[in-house]
């Protein structure tokens, strides 16, 4: 057993007719930081997603943390559990504190109890340093707020790997900064990461190796320094 | 105050003081033609005008007001008998829309265009003339399940004849009580321990086991009152024991259910199609289950959408039961603004009493909805 | 070869599933079919409730084994993927299908098979099936009420022609496109009440208000080419002396009399009726409702406190109570507040009615529209140093009423269905003609026939209209 966390083999994924990810294997081991780049519609996004299982793979497998993704997995959501997620456009739930949102989780899928959940939030939300605006609603905060919310929200769940979905492309640039500054922190921390980002600058300074996708194909994958400094054609 | 802005304001305050003055100037020439004066003691003096169906004692005997409350009564009764069913429906037709199935999908769809444009009053027509008049006379009735006898006349149910009635009551208030109770200690176990106690399942059997209970050491006791049929004269049939649901009611409430099931529908639709993809990946994403997915964060978020308009149609639906009158259904407008005005000719009086009465019933919903929507309203900047 | 899971089919034996389950649902759909269409019962050989589940096993393992997930197959995916996902959905499909060849049958011989249409008395309505007799019979009767037969001509005439001056939209130029809105909301509504008011009633080319009328439009017209300095006082002034004039100098009582059409008779409202009528009150109450609600709305957000609380009292008066009442109230409390001998005629009491209840509805659809527009548009109109009409005219409600147009149309919609309710006051559109007609001695018995065909009528015009209105709203979303 090594200590690869997670290991896809020869994974094919349709979207109907059109063929979104052609034979991908990947193997990621513990700690690892990988980014993943590549045009839009290359199928980045898609492949992260279905580490999570919210798109559902055709062919090949997906091994996480030891567990098989198929149709059968009866508890998808204790894998999912493992696996914090951030997305795009944050998916705060917009109904409930920023408190509540980090707690909800904790409280209702590892059960534990309420004061404890609340703590814990807490701690991560003061690692994200936001600690000061846990009773406000995701409504009033700004969108790097909000994004650091949902990686405090992600992060409550102690998961053992963290996917990352652009968590920067719906911000504006003054905002960015502090979005990665907190996943700087999160990757010296010691967190095994795959993140989907045009951010190079962030690639290069905490990236173990980077990907490059191109029409759902890895086209390349490198050390970092190799990366920048040779890239293939 | 410069003039520019008050002149305007006066000049709509002197429009419609004057419209109104001139109303009432007239009104008060020919009231004082026909010899009545503006008044409401009318209310209580005797009616002397009997009423089809009546949820309380009355009779000619009974006075004006009575009839009000008769007919008051009788709108509530089809109202909340139409929103029951319309919800259910509208529910149930709401989720087929969001189906991925096809089939089920442009089933509901079709059911949806087909009732919502076709005008209320000729459904209630078509229920009322064509539909139920198809049905057998009373004497040739099959039973449903052998005690349900749907017929021309109407629809008769076996009623329930109780004993200790009072104690079987106190049994549910009790069983609410206490899982109001349970409900509370859970969540305290739940902070402090994190153990979820299976709180629906034990709510389920609270409500089951106490009013057994009740029937097994309480001394309550029901027996059942099948209709029976009853010859009332060579070819006059009826059913006589149980409850008799008149033909004018169920298809007012059949056709309001049916009609506006379909704005729910829609409602239902546009609520849960409201809550973005995003955030059912986001809660997926941290591990809930499905049906925690739905109960935690889908739900609240769609009900916020969905329950203003649907009250608003609750209210269209009440509102649009005084089409009952089309068919002599003794709702508030057939028996107050039909019948006692025709008796009395206070036009005035009588016509703004029912009025008022809907007015009030929607401006008072209106303002507890403003109240809700600004409670549950989701936080922003 | 791999070994058949029938509880769990796969890709690996496809077609042996394929064939299988597309035999068992063919065969289930074949049963309920023939029983259905030709009442032939060829599992009757088994016992009572087997028989009748049968059709519902058989299909439903036929459906079971024919859900392969991605078989390569597109007609196979696209089933699976529409009709059979899981074993829930699929039993519902399948009960559908069944309820609605059961259903056929009926419906066809009740419509067409064992129908009659043939014929001009009862009589020949002897099978089982509807009497459109009934319909062709009395169709007159239903699109017109008691309008006179030899007249009928005149409301064919007039709708044709107002439905071709309101087409003119569609093949206006350019040049004439932005006199557009001036045409629809003040010329078109004026023409077709001359056709409603002279042709379809037969009334004289000059009375009272008529004067008024011709007093106002010259009035507007001159109102262009008066510099904006004069503009009060021009319109508190020409007006009334323009009507004045007309009434006293130009036309003599004489000129009434000759102005009358004397080839068409006169047909009083009370003998109105049926289709017609229901297209007259809508299209009446969708004019009038319009700019009432409109003002009602911009009062409803006015700065002014009185003008402000007044629209509001309007509005949530209207939307508070039923039509039915208001009906009431223009039927039996409206005329005693008018003097003794002051009389108006039943159908206009309707439409002012309606059309203020309506211009409730329509006035809370303005009023999201307006509320839908950036405050920054205010603050540009403000900024260019427009004052508050020119600000509305030019800058908000042309933009705000583009928005709601959708929801006009709905409450348009909610309004023609709501004119069957005129019946309150005595006035028979279609609905009303069908009672009227159900109670006939001759024709007793047919209530069934008559409802369908209204229903259908009905179904027509709305599901066009609520189609239309939909396709607006996704033209708005998209263009902005």
């Amino acid at each position: 057993m090594s200590d690869k966390i997670i290991q896809i083999t020869e994974m094919n994924k349709w979207f109907g007719d059109f063929q979104v990810l052609k034979n991908i294997n990947l193997e990621v081991e513990k700690n690892k930081k990988i980014v993943v780049c590549g045009p839009s519609g290359s199928g980045k996004s898609t492949l992260i997603r279905c580490i999570n299982r919210l798109e559902e793979h055709q062919q090949g497998s997906i091994i996480v943390d030891g567990n098989e993704l198929t149709e059968d997995t009866k508890d998808i959501e204790k894998i999912r559990a493992e696996v914090g997620m951030v997305f795009q456009q944050f998916n705060l739930f917009p109904h409930l504190s920023i408190l509540d949102n980090c707690t909800l989780a904790p409280i209702w899928v590892k059960k534990m109890p309420k004061k404890e959940a609340e703590d814990l939030a807490l701690q991560h939300l003061e690692k994200v340093q936001i600690a000061d605006q846990a009773n406000k609603y995701p409504g009033q905060l700004s969108g790097g707020q909000q994004q650091r919310c949902a990686i405090a929200r992600a992060l409550c769940m102690e998961p053992k790997i963290m996917l990352f979905d652009e968590p920067t492309s719906a911000l504006d640039p003054e905002m960015i900064k502090e979005v990665l500054d907190a996943m700087v922190n999160l990757a010296k921390a010691g967190m095994t990461m795959i993140v989907v980002t045009h951010e190079m600058g962030f690639a290069k300074e905490v990236a173990d190796e980077v990907i490059f996708m191109d029409e759902g194909m890895i086209v390349e994958r490198a050390e970092t320094k190799e990366f920048f400094c040779k890239p293939e054609e | 105050m410069n003039i520019k802005k008050l002149l305007p304001q006066l000049l709509t305050l002197l429009v419609v003081i004057l419209v109104f003055g001139f109303f009432s100037y007239n009104a008060q020439i020919n009231m004082e033609n026909r010899g009545i004066t503006f008044g409401y003691g009318f209310l209580s003096q005797e009616s002397s005008f009997d009423v089809q169906f009546s949820l309380i004692e009355y009779d000619g005997s009974h006075s004006y007001f009575r009839a009000y409350l008769v007919g008051l009564l009788n709108t509530i009764l089809v109202s909340v008998i139409g929103i029951i069913f319309a919800t259910i429906i509208g529910v149930v037709v709401g989720i087929a829309r969001l189906s991925n199935n096809y089939l089920i999908n442009k089933t509901a769809a079709v059911y949806v265009e087909f009732f919502r444009n076709i005008p209320l009053l000729l459904q209630i027509f078509f229920w009322y003339f064509a539909a139920l008049r198809a049905l057998p006379l009373p004497q040739d009735t099959e039973p449903m399940f052998g005690v349900f006898f749907l017929t021309i006349k109407g629809f008769f149910v076996p009623a329930f004849v109780w004993n200790n009635l009072d104690i079987f009551i106190y049994s549910i208030i009790a069983a609410i009580i206490s899982i109001i109770f349970v409900r509370i200690y859970a969540k305290k176990k739940q902070e402090k321990e994190g153990i979820q106690t299976p709180v629906f399942s034990i709510s389920i059997g609270l409500l089951l086991i106490l009013p057994i209970l009740s029937f097994l050491f309480g001394g309550v006791d029901a027996s059942v009152e099948i209709p029976v049929i009853k010859q009332l004269s060579q070819s006059g049939f009826t059913y006589e024991g149980g409850i008799k649901l008149p033909p004018e009611l169920i298809s007012l409430a059949l056709a309001l259910s049916l009609y506006t099931a379909t704005f729910i529908a829609e409602c239902v639709r546009a609520g849960v199609q409201g809550v973005s993809k995003g955030q059912k990946e986001a809660a997926a994403s941290i591990g809930l289950t499905p049906n925690q997915v739905l109960k935690l964060v889908v739900m609240p978020q769609a009900l916020r959408i969905i329950i203003p308009p649907t009250t608003n149609q609750y209210l269209n639906l009440t509102k649009n039961s005084s089409l009952a009158a089309a068919i002599a259904y003794p709702d508030l407008v057939l028996v107050f603004a039909g019948t006692a005005l025709m008796q009395t000719g206070r036009a005035i009086e009588i016509v703004s009493i029912t009025m008022l009465t809907y007015l009030s019933l929607s401006i008072s919903i209106s303002i507890f909805m403003n109240w809700y929507n600004k409670k549950i309203a989701i936080k922003e900047k | 070869m791999n070994k058949l899971n029938f509880l769990q089919p796969d890709k690996n034996n496809l077609y042996t599933y394929l064939y299988t389950g597309v035999i068992l649902v063919a065969l289930s759909i074949f049963i309920v079919f023939l029983n259905s269409f030709f009442n032939k019962d060829i599992v009757s050989f088994l016992p009572g409730p087997i028989s009748f589940f049968l059709p519902l096993i058989l299909g439903f393992t036929g459906l079971h084994l024919i859900r392969i997930d991605y078989s390569g197959l597109r007609f196979l995916d696209s089933i699976n993927k529409n009709i059979n996902t899981n074993n829930f959905n699929a039993f519902l499909s399948l009960l559908i299908v069944f309820i609605v060849i059961k259903s056929l049958p009926p419906l066809l011989s009740w419509f067409i098979l064992d129908a009659n249409i043939a014929g001009d008395s009862k009589d020949v309505c002897t099978g089982s099936g509807a009497c459109w007799t009934y319909i062709k019979i009395w169709f007159n009767r239903f699109m017109y009420g008691m309008y006179p037969n030899p007249e009928q001509w005149r409301i064919n005439l007039s709708f044709i022609a107002l439905a071709f001056l309101g087409c003119v939209g569609f093949f206006a130029t350019e040049k004439f496109k932005k006199y557009l809105t001036l045409y629809y909301v003040v010329v078109y509504p004026l023409i077709a009440f001359f056709f409603i008011f002279f042709f379809i009633s037969g009334g004289p080319i000059f009375f009272d208000f008529s004067y008024g009328i011709i007093a106002a439009v010259i009035s507007i017209i001159l109102g262009f080419f008066i510099p904006s300095k004069f503009k009060m006082y021009y319109f508190i002034i020409v007006p009334i002396t323009l009507y004045i004039l007309l009434k006293y100098v130009f036309f003599y009582e004489e000129l009434i009399e000759l102005g009358k059409l004397e080839a068409l008779e006169w047909v009083e409202t009370g003998a109105w009726g049926g289709l017609s009528l229901t297209f007259i009150v809508s299209f009446f109450c969708l004019i009038f409702c319009f700019p009432i609600g409109l003002f009602l709305s911009l009062g409803r957000r006015s700065d002014f406190p009185i003008i402000k609380y007044i629209s509001i009292g309007m509005i949530e008066f209207w939307r508070g109570v039923p039509l039915i009442t208001v009906l009431f109230m223009s039927s039996v409390m409206f005329p005693m507040f008018l003097p003794e001998d002051m009389f108006i005629d039943k159908l206009v009491r309707v439409i002012i009615a309606i059309s203020l209840f309506e211009a409730a509805y329509v006035a809370e659809v303005i009023r999201g529209g307006l509320q839908a527009l950036p405050r920054g548009q205010y603050d540009a109109a403000k900024s260019l140093g427009m004052g508050y009409w020119k600000m509305h005219i030019l800058v908000i409600l042309p933009q705000a009423l583009k928005l709601v147009i959708p929801g006009i149309a709905n409450t348009f919609l909610a309004l023609v269905k709501d004119t069957p309710l005129i019946f309150v006051v005595g006035l028979l559109e279609i609905v009303g003609m069908l009672n009227l007609a159900k109670t006939n001695p001759e024709w007793l018995g047919f209530a069934m026939e008559g409802y369908v065909f209204a229903s259908v009528l009905f179904f027509i015009i709305c599901y066009a209209m609520s189609k239309y209105s939909y396709n607006l709203e996704q033209k708005y979303k998209t263009e902005r």
